[in-house]
């Protein structure tokens, strides 16, 4: 469903990204791993337009993301990594605001909100301002961010970076609920929510693919149990 | 269209969420209304043209006020990033911004209008330049605030911006007393052409002229445009 074909990015002279390639499959849930500074970020902003790349590019269901990036723009629900959100607006304002932009018709809109509400666990905060949230409903509300106007691929960066052991497994739940019907393509440094959640796995190192596989195959090609000693072996962290 | 509806919508109204609308309304009204009166009445004329004579000077440090923020805030916490992802063009987010801003002024303007009632009660007040003088307060509120959006783009520092585009407004407003005293008066007529202070006031006299009019939507046209290359250029 999404190729990433030859994508390259330099920053300055700092190539981020080098030459890399790999699928996602429709409904897959897909997890990019890899240490800081491995180039995920960057492969996520390249996805959802805001960064363009050096050379290579990205299709979705051959759209070019070079001619089509509106299209692909309104398929795709992103969740950047420490949601950055407006202090100010209030959190119903926000993503009433989200979901004009997202195209959602108005006698609708009521009914997706409280919806998303409900499942984001936001129903108490909707009259706060985002700035008077604690990290774990800021991460909630960039969730509901994302989910809004039902995109089908999610790209969700480090979804549950700063969220306390039960904010994870819920945040882990919401993630394999929607697998089901969406495309997802999220990052973790959590190796065990990895194990428990993605259909396969992309480990990158310094911008370039290092395993494409499932957990599975590599612990057999890699003839080792343990998902972290594989990661480490593979992202040379000894 | 749709979409520069929502983030005007969204940028309006963030502006009165804020505290820095009120300041810059309240100091806005204070200088004018000072700069307004202190002569008014020295003056003995029922007319409005001390209140846009010194506008271009006022409009010039208060408008990067209330432009500073419209990019730098958002590329400062990295909203930018879930605005920029979400499916809007550049152009529906600088042209919604550009907009809001005014509107903002506007909003600002709106109260002086009492001033040119209560000078039609004291006598008789000639409406023509009433009329020129809004319409070109709110043309050169564009421009300023145009120059402002593209000195928002360049920096995330909200002061650097503010100073940029002060600079920028300044200049072109006192162009044409700088140059006048300096240079041969066969250039003189360029650098007139250029300064916003010498356009404004000719349609403040009452006369829309073409040639005023179309500096006025080329500088907001140029700056915007100029916007739009920056944010091209950071992507």
């Amino acid at each position: 469903m999404i190729n990433i074909e030859n994508l390259t990015k330099y920053y300055g002279d700092l190539c981020a990204v080098d030459h890399v390639n790999f699928e996602i499959k429709k409904g897959e849930i897909l997890g990019l791993l890899g240490p800081n500074g491995a180039g995920k970020t960057t492969i996520y902003r390249i996805l959802t337009g805001y960064l363009s790349p050096t050379s290579g590019t990205i299709k979705v269901e051959n759209d070019n993301i070079n001619e089509h990036l509106m299209k692909i723009k309104k398929r795709i629900g992103y969740l950047p990594e420490e949601a950055p959100l407006y202090h100010e607006m209030l959190v119903y304002d926000y993503l009433n605001f989200v979901a004009d932009i997202r195209g959602v018709n108005k006698i609708d809109k009521n009914n997706t909100l409280h919806e998303l509400a409900d499942l984001c666990s936001l129903n108490e905060v909707m009259h706060k301002t985002i700035d008077e949230l604690s990290k774990g409903y800021r991460q909630r509300v960039g969730i509901a961010h994302a989910l809004l106007g039902n995109p089908d691929i999610l790209v969700l960066d480090e979804p549950t970076s700063g969220l306390d052991p039960n904010q994870i497994a819920e945040t882990r739940d919401i993630i394999r609920r929607l697998g089901k019907e969406k495309t997802i393509i999220f990052s973790t440094h959590i190796l065990s929510e990895a194990e428990a959640t993605c259909d396969r796995v992309v480990i990158i190192d310094e911008g370039k693919i290092v395993a494409d596989d499932t957990i599975d195959a590599l612990r057999k090609e890699l003839n080792e149990q343990s998902f972290e000693i594989i990661f480490r072996k593979l992202t040379k962290g000894n | 269209m749709e979409n520069i509806k929502h983030i005007f919508k969204k940028e309006y109204k963030a502006y009165f969420v804020s505290p820095i609308a009120y300041i810059v309304i309240f100091v806005f009204l204070i200088i004018v209304g000072w700069l307004f009166f202190s002569t008014f009445f020295l003056d003995r004329q029922a007319s409005l043209t001390r209140l846009f004579t010194l506008l271009p000077v006022t409009f010039a440090f208060i408008i990067p006020a209330v432009t500073m923020r419209l990019f730098s805030e958002e590329i400062n916490i990295g909203s930018y990033e879930l605005l920029h992802t979400l499916p809007v063009s550049n152009q529906e987010i600088i042209i919604g911004k550009f907009l809001a801003a005014v509107a903002f002024i506007g909003v600002m303007l709106a109260p002086t209008i009492v001033y040119a009632i209560s000078t039609a009660f004291l006598g008789e007040l000639d409406w023509g330049p009433v009329i020129g003088g809004y319409l070109g307060a709110i043309l050169l509120g564009g421009a300023f605030s145009a120059i402002g959006l593209l000195a928002s783009s360049l920096t995330r520092n909200q002061v650097v911006a503010f100073i940029i585009s002060m600079a920028i407004c300044f200049s072109l407003t006192l162009m044409m007393d700088f140059v006048l005293f300096f240079l041969p008066n066969s250039i003189v007529g360029f650098f007139q052409y250029l300064s916003a202070n010498y356009h404004f006031q000719n349609i403040a006299k009452g006369m829309v002229d073409s040639r005023d009019l179309l500096y006025f939507l080329s500088v907001i046209f140029l700056s915007l445009y100029g916007t739009g290359l920056i944010l091209q250029e950071k992507k």
